[in-house]
């Protein structure tokens, strides 16, 4: 103990103030441990890593947004009559959610554009998400150990498009009235409960005096508590799973390559924040979002044509759109099928991205770390599913917004109605099978530069008369980042018979498994990557040695 | 599903793990990782006078910051709230809107800017190699953690007392029905509030725009007239959820070409009442096409043909428009002659 205090480190008399405050809050904090493992941690730099910056920075600056317009709302659902500086609505009954929305568009200095940067902040955040979610996708970036994280940023997408349609609701406008008796129809067509869950929601007949207040809350508070929850967690992953990277010349699956937090990353990441909310900020001054004086206040029986939800609601909008009205009346009692069936498929949709990392692990059956991303072209599959998705998720947006489709290009709304109809069953298919041919063609040209080297653009006359183009091989770094990824053989069921001679029945699990597995990885699916041998023979018949 | 039934060779061949150092070439496997290519100099590294300028630039990026949120206060300070310019495009917008965004958008933009371009070109920008280690614990750990789990299961004696488990386990599951019960409140039970509206025999058809009841003499061919039923005000406090249900469109059509049987009925002279709350979710409908005499939501587009029963031409709606029998009073209003004898709006369970 004695020997300690006289050659402590920490001796008190040469450390600066920094230092000293540093060391009072590791003593209580235990910061030193903390900052050791973090502060030079190391970031790969990728364009597409920083799309998960701008959702993150889209967050923090609704969340900063919001709380401000919350000093100024009021969510209450009384009539009361308006007498406030936006004249064309002078003395008309509107409740005090709309009141007060119009004070903050026209009496509050600055209150408009915190509205717009907050309205225009949601829609960067949704695309946001969905954009990095494609990148996480398609770059196989979901994959042991990850694929917590990815549910953990499904749910943020989820979580943020309800999010999302609760606070575009609260200010009781025409058309977000009009939004919600669409989500009021859509719950009444629920078997047995329906009647029931929506007389809770709403307290009473729809739209009673309660739902502002309570959507408030639930927007406010319930949605974005979780959501920041998920989002820390999500980011203590990513510490702790460290950056994905992709292949390329001293980049493996052991190590991660950049440039460490303190200072390059955290300048740039701190940076890019301001470079969000500034391009937000000008946005905002520019492009009107959600003009609720132009709607007037909610009235039940009245509407505007053209109405829209917010874009990330539009493909739920194209699904109630384009399901014909089936009625099943039996016993009594009505099987709203039209509005039931889209209101079903909707999570489905949705379900069907959060699930797939499990559903190609079983398939490969791989249970390694992985960290290398993947080029898309390189996983067909996965790819061309993914385009699936997107092609049924963009034609359904096709559909939310057929009315405006119609107007605009001067089609028949029958014509686009039935387009869509068809287009979510073939549309995908047709995406699948175009993608995976487009991937394969790229893995083709790849296989073909690695053998026979980059197209140089120069002709040569050969001295009997033919022209040929010199190709230039490629140097060991492009030869390495162009075969590093790896490749699946399928699954085989293996013998049916064991060495003993008894018959082994394979499941259906893993008949269907080898099927999907053959689906993935058989020859119709993959390019072989060229292999050492074909490129030595290849290079020493051409004599580049 | 285990890996286990997945044949080792199926799996890719482990990666080459050599990493960190720069590479020589291969001779033997020209594929092989070359390892970090290596640092570039950039011309800041190299030249002061280039690093100078970029420190300036970098400098004059939050100078100009700091301007702009100078101009930010006295945008916010100067200009009226109410105060509307001319921007070319963009047409008529709110000056005070305008100048705050853009100046808070400059002023933020450019610390941005600064700093990304303060690391871009002035800090180190060699690459580094972190060792990753894997996420799963050692053998030794994960015996260990399996061992004091057992040990500390076996010490609460909850797999030996199974009165203390079974009863533990069913505290925990009754417990938050008291959180469900709670939620009772939140609205009353339906009943049948849903097939009923405010209309009922005798009760006024009053014009919603003029707020005056209609006469039949009032309702011209061609035209589409939007009533309310007597006595509910704008100002009444259950407005809002009576209107809901109660909203009607009135046209008048030749009875001749009124298709449907019980429709010409249950109008006058050529008039029909028909719930102005679509089927399909409940918008209200308001676009009417007075040659075909079709009605469109614009919501969904469902098309009702209000000549044929409310019937559904187009558009995702499940059943028809529900029509109100209307009738003439003695002094020439039109009335209802009772409520309507199917629920208006959306489709429910307990409709049938």
């Amino acid at each position: 103990m004695s020997t300690t205090t006289t050659t402590d480190p920490r001796s008190r008399g040469k450390a600066s103030g920094g230092e000293k405050l540093a060391d009072w809050a590791d003593g209580r904090l235990g910061i030193y441990s903390l900052a050791k493992a973090n502060m030079r941690k190391i970031f790969p730099d990728h364009w597409s890593f920083m799309l998960g910056e701008v959702c993150m920075y889209s967050f923090l600056i609704i969340i900063l947004t919001g709380v401000y317009l919350t000093l100024f709302f009021h969510p209450s659902m009384n009539e009361v009559e308006y007498h406030g500086s936006y004249v064309p609505l002078q003395g008309q009954l509107m409740s005090e959610a709309y009141r007060s929305t119009l004070n903050i568009s026209f009496d509050v200095r600055g209150g408009l554009l915190i509205r717009q940067i907050h309205h225009w902040a949601a829609l960067v955040f949704l695309a946001g998400m969905f954009v990095h979610m494609m990148r996480v996708f398609f770059t196989g970036a979901f994959r042991k150990p990850r694929e917590v994280n990815w549910l953990f940023g499904f749910l943020l997408l989820v979580l943020g498009m309800f999010t999302g349609f609760t606070g575009y609701s609260l200010p009781d406008d025409l058309l977000s009235g009009t939004g919600i008796r669409f989500m009021e129809g859509a719950i009444l067509s629920v078997p047995i409960v329906g009647t029931y869950i929506s007389f809770f929601l709403f307290g009473g007949e729809f739209p009673g005096h309660d739902f502002v207040a309570r959507f408030y809350s639930i927007h406010i508070l319930l949605l974005p508590g979780i959501m920041l929850g998920l989002m820390v967690a999500h980011l203590i992953l990513v510490f702790y799973h460290k950056h994905t990277q992709f292949a390329g010349p001293g980049k493996t699956n052991n190590n991660v390559v950049g440039m460490p937090l303190l200072p390059v990353y955290m300048a740039k990441a701190g940076g890019f924040f301001f470079l969000v909310f500034g391009v937000i900020a000008a946005i905002s001054a520019i492009a009107t979002i959600n003009p609720i004086w132009a709607m007037g206040p909610y009235r039940p029986d009245q509407v505007s044509t053209g109405a829209q939800p917010d874009w990330y609601m539009g493909f739920s909008e194209g699904l109630i759109r384009v399901m014909p009205g089936w009625e099943i009346n039996l016993w009594g009692h009505t099987l709203v099928l039209g509005v039931f069936v889209p209101l079903v498929i909707f999570p489905l949709v949705l379900a069907a991205i959060a699930v797939y990392p499990f559903i190609e692990a079983w398939v490969t059956g791989d249970k390694r770390e992985h960290h290398i991303l993947d080029r898309p072209r390189n996983a067909p599959t996965r790819t061309a599913f993914g385009v699936a998705w997107m092609t049924v998720y963009f034609v359904l947006l096709i559909g939310g917004g057929n009315d405006l489709w119609a107007t605009h290009f001067h089609l028949s709304i029958n014509a686009i109605t039935w387009f869509v109809r068809i287009a979510f069953f073939v549309g995908p298919v047709i995406a699948f099978i175009v993608t995976k041919r487009i991937c394969l063609g790229l893995q083709r040209r790849d296989k073909e530069k690695v053998l026979h080297g980059r197209e140089s653009g120069i002709i040569k006359r050969l001295p009997h008369g033919e022209f040929i183009e010199v190709h230039e091989p490629l140097s060991q770094e492009a030869l390495y980042t162009l075969t590093a990824h790896e490749q699946y053989r399928p699954a085989e069921l293996g013998a049916t018979v064991d060495e003993n001679g008894v018959e082994r029945k394979a499941t259906g699990g893993q008949k269907l498994r080898a099927k999907l597995s053959k689906a993935y990885f058989g020859e119709e699916s993959q390019i072989p990557k060229p292999t050492v041998e074909e490129y030595k023979e290849i290079t020493s018949g051409h004599g580049h040695h | 599903m285990s890996s286990q039934d997945i044949p080792e060779e199926n799996l890719p061949a482990e990666q080459d793990t050599t990493h960190g150092a720069v590479g020589v070439a291969d001779e033997k496997n020209p594929f092989a990782d070359p390892g970090l290519p290596p640092h570039e100099h950039r011309i800041q590294d190299i030249d002061e006078r280039a690093a100078k300028r970029s420190e300036r630039a970098v400098a004059l990026l939050f100078t100009v910051s700091m301007l702009a949120t100078i101009g930010f206060i006295v945008s916010y300070v100067a200009i009226p709230v109410d105060k509307s310019v001319y921007v070319f495009p963009l047409g008529h917008i709110s000056a005070l809107n305008f100048a705050l965004g853009l100046t808070l958008g400059v002023a933020l933009f450019a610390i941005g800017a600064g700093a990304v371009h303060w690391a871009r070109t002035l800090m180190s920008d060699v690459e580094v190699a972190d060792d990753r280690h894997p996420i799963e614990a050692s053998p030794e750990v994960r015996a260990k953690v399996h061992a004091d789990f057992r040990q500390g299961a076996k010490e609460s004696a909850l797999g030996r007392r199974k009165l203390i488990r079974n009863t533990l386990l069913g505290a925990m599951t009754l417990v938050p029905l008291s959180g469900v019960m709670l939620l009772r409140d939140l609205g009353p039970l339906p009943h049948n509030k849903l097939r009923h509206t405010l209309w009922s025999k005798g009760k006024l058809l009053v014009n919603m725009n003029t707020n005056q009841p209609l006469r039949a003499s009032d309702v011209a061919v061609g035209s589409l007239t939007f009533a309310k039923p007597e006595g509910l005000e704008e100002h009444d406090e259950e407005f809002q959820n009576e209107i809901a249900k109660a909203a009607l469109m009135i046209v008048r059509i030749q009875p001749d070409n009124i298709k449907d049987k019980r429709e010409l009925e249950w109008s006058h002279e050529g008039i029909v009442a028909y719930s102005k709350i679509c089927t399909h979710v409940g918008c209200p409908i308001s676009l009417y096409e007075q040659q075909t005499h079709h009605v469109l939501c614009p919501c969904h587009q469902s098309t009702f043909d209000l000549s044929d029963g409310g019937r559904v031409i187009f558009g995702p709606a499940g059943h028809a428009l529900p029509q109100l029998r209307i009738g003439v009073n003695d002094e020439g209003y039109l009335e209802a002659l009772g409520d309507f004898e199917e629920p208006v709006g959306p489709a429910f369970w307990e409709r049938g």
